[in-house]
């Protein structure tokens, strides 16, 4: 399965998926709260400071800063030009902590732990109306349609390609959604014919 | 909810996952982050599935990417993403879709003109009114700065409405009952 996971076994990939998440929620409420620019740098490099722990590089943190970088740049310029540096590095300081955290969580916990984690959990949801097997059900359903979709999307062009229309969005997207709807009624009816209850 | 309701509500998850696979528009250079099509995902769920199923289809993707998937656009996910300075928008998208769904729902003859309204009000307005004061609040930068940077993403998101409002309002009329 696709996922952002990577394999170890340190203390931090063996703690339960929601002890981590809660630790991450608490941690990134606290670096909300704390107003000054010594405790987020110290915040900064303890959190970095987990990521060998954890059995990561100091390259896997940068990567998952990486793809924010023009924001940095651009939410640290206006700070900067508007209220000082120091709230500038405090703010985009902030920010660089507060991902980095969320993403300790996610490099060190395998999808699918997480997903059983929160169908776990949807079954005190149930008193609302919430049916954790059909969640379970869609969660799979999903997972597996993103490749389908893929694939119809790359027929649907070509077929369109020979007509000369592959560049008109309405012309690719609309026997996209149809043919995807109809699949979604055979596999319901296939499901409901082998007696699926939940 | 029928075994229909489920599959269509993983279907739109999926499909705003796969919209995420298109490489993003860039326009204004590198000046400004490029546009992706992802929110088209959430205009067509709300309007093609209603606003009870629209709006589980992206809770549904929502938790996907909570989990660590990296089904946004740019191969991105996991809580972090959620937690940056464009999570609002993120996590605006179930109530977007679900308030399009609702508008769509009470008026399902209007035709595309009306469609392309409840779309631009659920998929722009809300969505900015969510996404804007959370990036002002997480990046502290102002509610005046942060709706400077957002005005460049209007062009982008008002294709993506005429987009959506032609295939819901085909797909309305090819399948009356979905």
């Amino acid at each position: 399965m696709l996922d952002l996971y990577s394999p170890g076994s340190s203390l931090l990939h063996r703690l339960p998926p929601a002890a981590k998440m809660l630790a991450m929620l608490l941690g990134a409420t606290l670096l909300f709260l704390n107003e000054s620019l010594p405790i987020t740098v110290a915040a900064t490099l303890g959190i970095l400071a987990l990521y060998p722990i954890a059995q990561l590089t100091l390259k896997q943190a940068f990567a998952q800063i990486r793809p924010l970088l023009i924001i940095f740049v651009l939410f640290f310029a206006v700070q900067w030009y508007f209220s000082g540096i120091e709230l500038a590095t405090y703010v985009v300081l902030r920010l660089a902590a507060l991902i980095l955290l969320a993403s300790l969580v996610t490099l060190t916990t395998k999808s699918s732990d997480m997903i059983d984690t929160m169908t776990r959990g949807l079954r005190y949801l149930q008193p609302i109306g919430v049916n954790p097997a059909k969640v379970s059900l869609a969660i799979s359903l999903a997972l597996r349609f993103i490749p389908v979709l893929a694939q119809i999307t790359r027929e649907v062009r070509e077929a369109q390609k020979t007509r000369g229309l592959e560049r008109s969005v309405i012309a690719v997207a609309m026997p996209m959604a149809i043919r995807a709807i109809k699949m979604a009624d055979e596999i319901s009816d296939a499901i409901d014919s082998r007696g699926y209850r939940s | 909810m029928t075994t229909k309701d489920t599959v269509y509500i993983a279907l739109f998850a999926a499909l705003t996952a796969a919209l995420g696979l298109m490489p993003p528009l860039h326009f204004a250079g590198a000046a400004l982050p490029p546009i992706s099509a992802q929110s088209l995902g959430v205009m067509l769920a709300g309007a093609v599935l209603g606003a009870k199923r629209g709006g589980l289809a992206l809770l549904l993707f929502i938790a996907l990417v909570a989990v660590g998937l990296p089904l946004l656009s740019g191969g991105r996910g996991g809580f972090g993403v959620l937690m940056g300075t464009s999570g609002g928008f993120l996590l605006s998208w179930p109530i977007c879709s679900a308030l399009i769904g609702y508008l769509a729902e009470r008026d399902r003859e209007g035709g595309a003109l009306k469609l392309g309204a409840y779309i631009a009000l659920g998929g722009i307005v809300l969505m900015y009114a969510v996404g804007i004061p959370w990036m002002a609040f997480i990046g502290k930068l102002g509610m005046a700065k942060s709706l400077s940077i957002m005005v460049a993403y209007v062009p982008g998101d008002l294709i993506k409405v005429v987009v959506a409002a032609i295939l819901a309002e085909n797909l309305r009329k090819a399948y009356p009952n979905l």
